[in-house]
C-alpha cells in the first residue's frame, strides 16, 4: 500500500515540528472484535478498542487522523476518529468487505465485497457509493496504483488480478495468476505490481505497462511442507530494496530481493502470519499471526525477529501512524 | 449472491464479453480457450433409503451433494465468464439404480463425459463400466475397497474413503493417549466397513481394543438409552468408545451413557468427516456462507465432495484450455494441478488410487475439535498421506494406467 507510506511520510514531516510522539501501530483482532494499539517506542499494547464485527481491513487516511476498519460481519466499512478513538460514522460498504484500498485522493475507498463478488467504491466524505463493479468469486485483495490510475482486485476463486479504469470505474482486463490470491501491492513508482496466491504458494509480479507477468516467486523454506507455504501479505521496502512476504501456516516471513527477485532469507515469526507494516522510518516490520495471536517486530537492517507482541484472538490487519 | 441467478449471469456474460471484446481480455499466461467453450458436467444421485433409523429427530438433507455441484458450477461460470467458458450441470437424483443408470446413458448420450456421482459403491462401478471413455468423481461412497482393489480407471475420488476417516480419527486418540478401546458396531454393512477401517487404524497406530460389541438390541432407544447402555458398555477399562453405526441408529444414545464415563467416538460422538459446518478457517467461512445461501442450510461431506469434484473439473479446464476428459484425468493425477479446497493445504489426487488428499475435521456437533493429519505423522511425501490407503497399501496404479 504506497499510499499508506506516502501517508506515513508525510506524518512524519509535520511531526519534526510537532514534537516527539511514538509512532503507534493498531492491529484488527478478527476474533475479539476490537484493535490492539500498540506503542512503538516501548512495544507494549497500550490500549483495546472495541470496533464492529470481525474486523480485518485497515487503511489509513492520507493525514493520518482516520482509519478505516473493514468489520466484515457488521457489513460496513467503520470510520475511526484516531483523536478520540471513537467511531465517527459507517460508510455503507456492501456486505462483508474484507479488504480495501484508498485513491492517492483521499476519498474513493475501493473495497472488496467476499460474499458478493463486487468491489464498491465508495465516495468516503460524501459517504455515496459511486459504483459497483463486477469482479470474480470472492474478491479479497485491493490496491490503487500510485498514480491512481488502476484499481487492482485480486478474486480467490476466479484466481484473477481484475485491472478496474479508476477514471470510469469500469473492469478493463483480467489478469489470471495462481490459485487463491490474497494480496496485491503496488511497488512505489507504480511500475509494478506484486500479487501473492495462497494455494499457488507464489508471488506473481506484474508489470504494470504490459499488465504481464514478469515474474512468478517460489518459497522453499527447509523442513516446512510446501503445501503449508502460503504467501498472504506482502510489503516493499521505499527504497526499493527488499520485499517480505508473509507465509500463512508456514509461519515465516520471506525476504526477497525486490531487484533481482532472489528470496534472501525466512524469518520465524509466530502461527498462521498474514499481513504487515512498516514504522515510519521502515526499521521495524510488524506481522500479525493469526493463530498464535501475536505481532511480531522484525528489525528490517538485521533482518531479525526480535520480539512478539501479544494480541487479541485472531490479529489479521496492522497499520502504523507516526 | 446477486450476480448469480442464470439470467443475470447470462446478461453478465454477453456484457463481459461485449467489455473483454474492445480490450486485450487476457494475460498470456492465459491458455487460450476456444471462443464460448461450453463445459457439461452430469450430475448422478442415487442414495438408498436406509430404512427406520432411531436417531431420526434431525433428519439428513435429501439433497446432499447436488446442492454442492450445483454452487460449484456457480462459482465456476463466475470465472469462466472471465475466460470465455461457461459450465453447465445436467442433473439425474432418481429414486433406483435401473433408473440412474439410464440417466447416465442418455447424459453420455447427449454428449456430457464429465460426471459427478453420488452413489453406492456397486453402483459407481457399473457406471464406471458403462461411461469408459468419461470421468466420474465419486462424491457418494466411502467405500474402502474402491481404493484399494477395484481401481477403476475413469474414476477419481472426492469424498474420502473410511480408512482415511479413521485414521483421522485414531491419530487423534493416540494424541490425546486414549489408547484403550470400546469397540460397537452396528448390524448393516456399512456399520461393518466402517468397524473394518477402525480395526485397521487401531493397529496402525498402537490402540488397543479392549473389546468388540455387535449392536443387537431391537429395542427404541430413544426411552431407554439411559437403562440399557451402561449395562451394554461394560468391559475391561477403556479410554475412549468408538461405535460404528454409520446411518445413526443408535449411536446418538452412546455418549453420556456409557458404563465409564469416557468420550464417544466414530460415526457419533467425536466425528471425522470430509466436511462440516463447523468449518469456517483458510476461507472456508465464505465457502460456507455462499453454499447457505444457496441451499438454506448446511454443507455437508458429500455436498463438499461434488463440490471439489466441479471445482477440481473447472480448475483443470482453465489450466488447458479445454474439456477432454482424458486431459483432465492425467492433470488431476500428476503433481501440477493443487485444488483450493479450502482446508488450508494444497489438495492433489493421489496417483495410485485417484483418492483426493485432504485435511479431515474431526467435529462435534457445534465445534471444530481438531482437524488430522496430527503434528508429528510424518511421511516421506505429504503428511496427508498418512491418512488412508499410502501407495504400497493398495494395489491400485491408476496413473500409469489409460482408462
Amino acid at each position: 500500500m504506497p499510499r499508506l507510506l506516502t501517508a506515513t511520510l508525510a506524518g512524519s514531516l509535520l511531526l519534526a515540528t510537532g514534537g516527539a510522539f511514538a509512532a503507534t501501530a493498531y492491529v484488527s483482532n478478527e476474533k475479539d472484535n476490537n484493535l490492539s494499539v500498540i506503542d512503538l517506542d516501548s512495544l507494549t499494547v497500550t490500549a483495546t478498542l472495541p470496533v464492529g464485527k470481525r474486523p480485518r481491513g485497515l487503511a489509513l487516511s492520507r493525514d493520518n487522523t482516520l482509519l478505516y476498519i473493514c468489520a466484515s460481519d457488521s457489513d460496513s466499512v467503520q470510520v475511526m476518529d484516531l483523536a478520540t478513538r471513537q467511531i465517527i460514522k459507517d460508510l455503507p460498504s456492501g456486505a462483508d468487505p474484507e479488504q480495501f484500498a484508498l485513491h492517492p485522493n483521499d476519498r474513493w475507498l475501493y473495497i472488496s465485497n467476499e460474499d458478493d463478488a463486487l468491489v464498491t467504491v465508495v465516495d468516503t466524505q460524501s459517504s455515496q457509493v459511486l459504483a459497483q463493479i463486477d469482479v470474480g468469486v470472492e474478491p479479497e485483495g485491493m490496491a490503487v496504483s500510485p498514480d491512481g490510475k488502476w484499481a487492482i482486485n485480486t478474486s480467490e476463486t476466479t484466481n484473477m488480478l481484475h485491472w478496474i479504469d479508476t477514471a470510469t470505474q469500469t473492469l478493463v482486463d483480467n489478469t489470471l495468476v495462481d490459485q487463491r490470491p490474497r494480496h496485491v501491492e503496488f511497488n512505489h513508482d507504480g511500475s509494478q505490481l506484486w500479487a501473492s496466491a495462497e494455494i499457488g504458494g507464489t508471488v506473481s509480479v506484474v508489470d504494470v505497462a504490459t499488465r504481464k507477468i514478469v515474474k512468478t516467486l517460489r518459497f522453499e523454506i527447509k523442513g516446512v511442507h510446501p503445501d503449508k507455504v502460503q504467501p498472504v501479505g506482502v510489503k516493499l521496502t521505499r527504497d526499493g530494496k527488499y520485499a517480505f512476504v508473509a507465509l500463512g501456516p508456514a509461519n515465516h516471513v520471506a525476504v526477497v530481493d525486490a531487484k533481482t527477485f532472489e528470496v534472501l532469507d525466512y524469518l520465524l515469526v509466530g502461527r498462521r502470519v498474514w499481513h504487515m507494516a512498516f514504522n515510519p522510518d521502515e526499521s521495524l516490520l510488524l506481522a500479525t499471526n493469526g493463530i498464535s495471536g501475536d505481532v511480531s517486530v522484525i528489525d528490517v537492517k538485521a533482518l531479525k525477529v526480535t520480539k512478539s507482541i501479544k494480541v487479541g484472538r485472531y490479529p489479521w490487519g496492522v497499520v502504523v501512524t507516526p | 449472491m446477486r450476480p448469480l441467478a442464470p439470467s443475470l449471469l447470462a446478461c453478465l456474460l454477453g456484457a463481459f464479453a461485449a467489455a473483454l471484446a474492445s480490450h486485450t481480455p487476457l494475460a498470456a499466461e492465459t491458455p487460450a480457450a476456444p471462443e464460448g467453450l461450453q463445459v457439461r458436467i452430469g450430475y448422478l444421485g442415487y442414495t438408498p433409503d436406509p430404512g427406520p433409523l432411531l436417531s431420526n429427530v434431525i433428519g439428513e438433507p435429501r439433497n446432499a451433494g447436488l446442492r454442492g455441484a450445483e454452487l460449484a458450477i456457480i462459482d465456476s461460470n463466475s470465472t469462466g465468464r472471465f475466460l470465455k467458458q461457461r459450465y453447465e450441470l445436467t442433473t439425474a437424483s432418481v429414486e433406483t439404480p435401473e433408473e440412474l443408470l439410464a440417466a447416465a446413458k442418455a447424459q453420455h448420450a447427449d454428449g456430457l463425459r464429465l460426471f459427478v456421482v453420488n452413489a453406492p459403491a456397486p453402483l459407481l462401478t457399473q457406471l464406471a463400466a458403462h461411461l469408459p471413455d468419461s470421468l466420474l468423481f465419486n462424491a457418494g461412497s466411502a467405500d474402502d475397497a474402491l481404493r484399494t482393489d477395484a481401481c477403476l480407471p475413469n474414476v477419481l475420488h472426492t469424498l474420502p474413503e473410511r480408512a482415511m476417516l479413521a485414521d483421522a480419527l485414531l491419530q487423534f486418540l493416540v494424541v490425546r493417549q486414549w489408547k484403550r478401546a470400546l469397540l460397537i458396531v452396528g448390524p448393516r454393512d456399512d456399520d461393518k466397513a466402517y468397524a473394518a477401517a477402525l480395526r485397521r487404524s487401531a493397529k496402525r497406530f498402537g490402540v488397543t481394543l479392549v473389546a468388540e460389541k455387535p449392536w443387537t438390541f431391537d429395542n427404541d432407544q430413544r426411552r431407554s438409552a439411559q437403562a440399557d447402555m451402561p449395562l451394554f458398555t461394560q468391559a475391561a477399562e477403556y479410554d475412549v468408545v468408538l461405535v460404528a453405526d454409520e446411518h445413526g441408529d443408535f449411536g446418538e444414545y452412546l455418549p453420556y451413557n456409557t458404563w465409564y464415563p469416557r468420550p464417544v467416538a466414530g460415526t457419533q460422538g467425536l466425528v471425522a468427516t470430509g466436511w462440516h459446518k463447523t468449518v469456517e478457517t483458510y476461507g472456508a467461512a465464505q465457502l460456507q456462507k455462499r453454499f447457505e445461501a444457496l441451499a438454506g442450510r448446511w454443507m455437508n461431506d458429500r455436498d463438499f465432495a461434488a463440490w471439489i469434484g466441479v471445482r477440481a473439473v473447472a480448475s483443470a479446464v482453465t489450466r488447458l484450455g479445454n474439456a477432454d476428459a482424458t486431459a483432465i484425468r492425467m492433470l488431476q493425477l500428476s503433481p501440477d494441478l493443487p485444488l483450493d479446497g479450502f482446508k488450508g493445504r494444497k489438495l492433489s489426487f493421489r496417483p495410485w488410487d485417484g483418492q483426493l488428499r485432504q485435511p479431515i475435521p474431526l467435529v462435534q456437533p457445534r465445534a471444530l475439535v481438531s482437524t488430522s493429519p496430527q503434528d508429528g505423522f510424518l511421511h516421506p511425501f505429504s503428511e496427508l498421506d498418512s491418512l488412508g490407503f499410502d501407495a504400497p497399501e493398495s494395489r491400485c496404479t491408476l496413473a500409469e494406467r489409460t482408462p
